[in-house]
């Protein structure tokens, strides 16, 4: 046989190999691409990516801004302001012209400041340090705001009784969510049942808050494991939203069930707590009395803000404890991976279950602190925008985070109550000016903006409850929390 | 009889504008994997454009109806589709690639957000609007004086959401972005590198379905008459309700499980009591998910391990 057969040289190795040199040598030097295409000028660019904006802003609220519909006598009346709609199309130019011309477009942009990245973590424990303090604050705080502002007292531990609602509701949920990765879009359910069934109990029955309280505990737990059971199975998002159609099912039947509940009208005379039986009323038997003191209202306001504050150090410990527990263990294998979780054993249904009802519990019992404090409760109460917030307070403080809760609480229910009273405002917009009208519209505007900024939550980095030799946080982006399969 | 087939025509109807908000769901979760919660507001901001428009319209003088109605979906899919394109914008694309609840809280934040945005710049009141188009086919005259008509607004709103459905049926199978969005459902990094833009694509899946939201806003607004800042809420959970029970990344299954919610709906109301029909709905949810988990045309989820 001739050569005929013979390889060709790039089907030999050392062929080949001398091919792709030869071709690697060839590639040498220039590119054979284009040149970079040429910048346009800061000033050119910044002022297309206004105008573009400007366009976009004015095509978004054309029919929001520009028109406005009036009902009229005999139909509905066409308003047209065009000068509100001009204002803000301004305001969008001139804002995205700054914001491309000194932060997007620029090679060193003026916030590059805080960008820049710790370049190591601090030794000292911020976030330890931070909840003593906040825990100490916590404490004595009716005393600190009579002493330095005696004239807002009231008013203000109102504001921090609501914070420490939403905060034990949010270390309720964060045992749901944070701990065992099951979004829950319907834990305003739970709340609403310990509302109830602490409202009927003592209505009915005639029983104080403290006898309700844990039977109100009892019985949302019971309601969270009944809603449980059969819905557990679902994954992620399909538990996410039988979560929030159990959640509206409960409040169109507290809203329709008018010889239980009273409907629309809800629940009035709901008892005060006491304090081993004594009431905080003027007059014989009360606590001003009992003690010898002179009566003040703002008496009962101190015993219902310590009264939530124990709840919710109550949740709180309960939680970190159980994160200690095998269950609790359990919890968080769970929100890592469940499949790892089968396969190792763990009865994931349960696991599931004591998670719901624990977190019920807590909902519960702040469900039946709110009727108390409230004295009247409706269907009102417990729309699916409670749920949307209290789980915006677990989110943005960070998935599992306790202090996170805490400062999410402060910011975001602080906030909206500081907008009440910014009467700066009224310099600003004229005296007509009602700042409460945009309370929701900053609150939705202010979640997606921190979000955005910082997507894990303003406490991200996580401490593991088990560790090997040396216990060191988490970064966020190693965390993979809440991803619910 | 006679009020069965009566109950069946408004339930196929309501069904239809569920289906329709429901296919914007069901576009959005098969291709980046979240609820946009959103898009309720969305198909309500169509419905507030939609009723500016026309009486913008009846201001100018324009009043033949046919072209009227022709402007008004125009215009409101237009201007509609601006407001999904905005908010995937503003609010998703920021997260994209971040953890899985991220971009819900953003779309529960820009739902609280666009509800109160058009409380304050519309007002909180109902806006009633007189019925535009009357009349209707008289089907069966019962013995009982019972009719069963067919009204002209319900014919139009079956014939359009009919002919959406063939339409968007055929860009999802035929067009190269139907293409496009069904190879970045199946896996977006690959399509990326095979050079399909996903963002842009990702877009364009917010802009139909924005649009398909502001025709259903617009039949809404001309079939009950009345609208206020609140109806996305309900009407978003009834849709993405109908979405999951028709299995969740299917277009048909979004129609029929539009159909079914809008069947449910209407029966419980007209045999039971009209309190308790979101509790039917949302009960016949619960128990098609245990029983049937990927909804009724969806395809089983295969866990990777």
């Amino acid at each position: 046989m001739a050569t005929t057969n013979q390889p060709t040289s790039s089907n030999r190795p050392e062929g080949a190999e001398l091919e792709s040199e030869a071709r690697r040598a060839a590639m040498q030097g220039v590119p054979p691409f284009n040149a970079e295409p040429a910048k346009r000028s800061r000033l050119a660019q910044s002022f297309r990516e206004a105008a573009i904006t400007a366009a976009i802003v004015a095509g978004l609220t054309l029919f929001f801004f520009a028109f406005r519909t009036n009902i009229a006598t005999g139909g509905l009346d066409l308003a047209f302001r065009p000068d509100l709609w001009l204002i803000w199309i301004a305001i969008a130019f001139v804002a995205r012209f700054l914001l491309s011309y000194f932060v997007f477009a620029t090679e060193s942009p003026i916030t590059g400041f805080f960008k820049r990245t710790k370049s190591e973590r601090s030794s000292l424990p911020i976030g330890k340090i931070l909840g003593i303090v906040l825990l100490l604050v916590a404490l004595t705080l009716p005393f600190l705001l009579d002493v330095f502002l005696p004239r807002q007292n009231r008013y203000l531990l109102d504001l921090a009784i609501l914070i420490l609602t939403y905060v034990m509701l949010g270390w309720g949920l964060n045992i749901v969510v944070g701990l065992a990765g099951l979004l829950d879009l319907g834990y305003v359910a739970f709340y609403a049942v310990g509302a109830y069934s602490f409202a009927l109990l003592s209505i009915n029955f005639d029983l104080g808050f403290w006898v309700c309280l844990p039977m109100a505990g009892l019985f949302a737990a019971l309601w969270g494991i009944m809603l449980g059971f059969p819905v557990l199975r679902l994954r992620g998002d399909y538990l996410a939203i039988v979560t929030l159609a159990f959640g509206e099912i409960i409040r169109v039947v507290l809203l329709n069930w008018y010889d239980f509940t009273g409907g629309p009208n809800g629940l009035l005379g709901i008892p005060k707590p006491t304090l081993f039986g004594l009431e905080f009323s003027r007059g014989e038997n009360g606590f001003a009395e009992y003690f010898g003191l002179e009566y003040n209202p703002i008496q009962r306001f101190i015993f219902l803000y310590y009264i939530i504050l124990a709840l919710a150090l109550l949740t709180n410990f309960v939680t970190m404890r159980m994160r200690k527990l095998p269950v609790g263990r359990a919890w968080e294998a769970l929100r890592e991976d469940e499949i790892a979780c089968r396969a190792l054993g763990i009865n994931t249904v349960n696991v599931k279950l004591t998670a719901f009802a624990t977190g019920a519990m807590f909902g519960g019992f702040a469900g039946s602190f709110f009727a108390t404090r409230q004295g009247f409760i409706s269907p009102e109460s417990f729309t699916f925008i409670e749920s949307a917030i209290i789980l915006a307070i677990v989110v943005l403080g960070g998935l599992g985070s306790q202090l996170g809760v805490v400062i999410a609480s402060v910011v975001m229910i602080g906030g909206i109550e500081l907008l009440r009273n910014l009467t700066v405002l009224d310099a600003v917009f004229g005296a007509g000016f009602d700042p409460t009208q945009y309370r929701m519209l900053i609150f939705g505007l202010a979640m997606v903006a921190i979000m955005v900024w910082k997507p894990r939550g303003l406490i991200s980095t996580r401490v593991p409850s088990v560790y090997y030799k040396k216990k060191k946080a988490i970064g966020a982006d190693l965390v993979s929390q809440g991803e619910g399969h | 009889m006679e009020y069965f087939l009566q109950q069946l025509i408004n339930g196929i109807t309501l069904g239809s504008i569920y289906g329709l908000i429901a296919i914007g769901y069901t576009m959005v979760y098969g291709i980046i994997g979240m609820i946009n919660f959103a898009h309720g507001e969305v198909f309500m901001i169509g419905a507030f454009i939609a009723l500016t428009a026309f009486l913008a319209l009846a201001a100018l003088g324009v009043t033949f109806l046919p072209l009227v109605l022709l402007i008004i979906l125009a215009v409101a899919m237009l201007f509609t589709a601006v407001w999904g394109w905005t908010i995937e914008r503003v609010a998703y694309r920021p997260l994209r690639g971040s953890f899985r609840l991220a971009p819900l809280i953003t779309a529960i934040g820009m739902s609280i957000f666009l509800q109160n945005f058009v409380q304050v710049t519309q007002g909180a009141r109902v806006k009633p609007l007189p019925p535009q188009i009357q009349g209707g086919i008289t089907l069966m005259d019962g013995p009982g004086g019972i009719v069963v008509q067919l009204s002209y607004m319900q014919l139009i709103i079956i014939a359009l959401t009919i002919a959406l459905m063939i339409g968007f049926s055929l860009i999802i199978s035929k067009t190269s972005l139907g293409r496009q969005q069904r190879a970045c459902e199946q896996d977006r990094k690959m399509a990326s590198l095979l050079g399909v833009n996903v963002d842009r694509t990702i877009s364009l899946t917010f802009v139909m379905g924005a649009g398909l939201a502001a025709v259903a806003g617009t039949m809404y607004l001309l079939y009950y008459g009345v609208i206020d800042f609140y109806i996305g809420f309900i009407a978003g959970v009834k849709a993405f309700t109908a979405a999951v029970l028709g299995g969740i990344g299917s277009l048909p299954g979004a129609m029929l499980g539009g159909l079914a919610i809008g069947l449910i709906e209407t029966f419980w109301s007209g045999y039971f009591s009209v309190e308790y029909k979101d509790v039917a709905a949302f009960s016949i949810l619960a128990i098609v998910l245990i029983f049937m988990p990927s909804g009724l045309l969806g395809r089983p989820e295969v866990e990777k391990v």
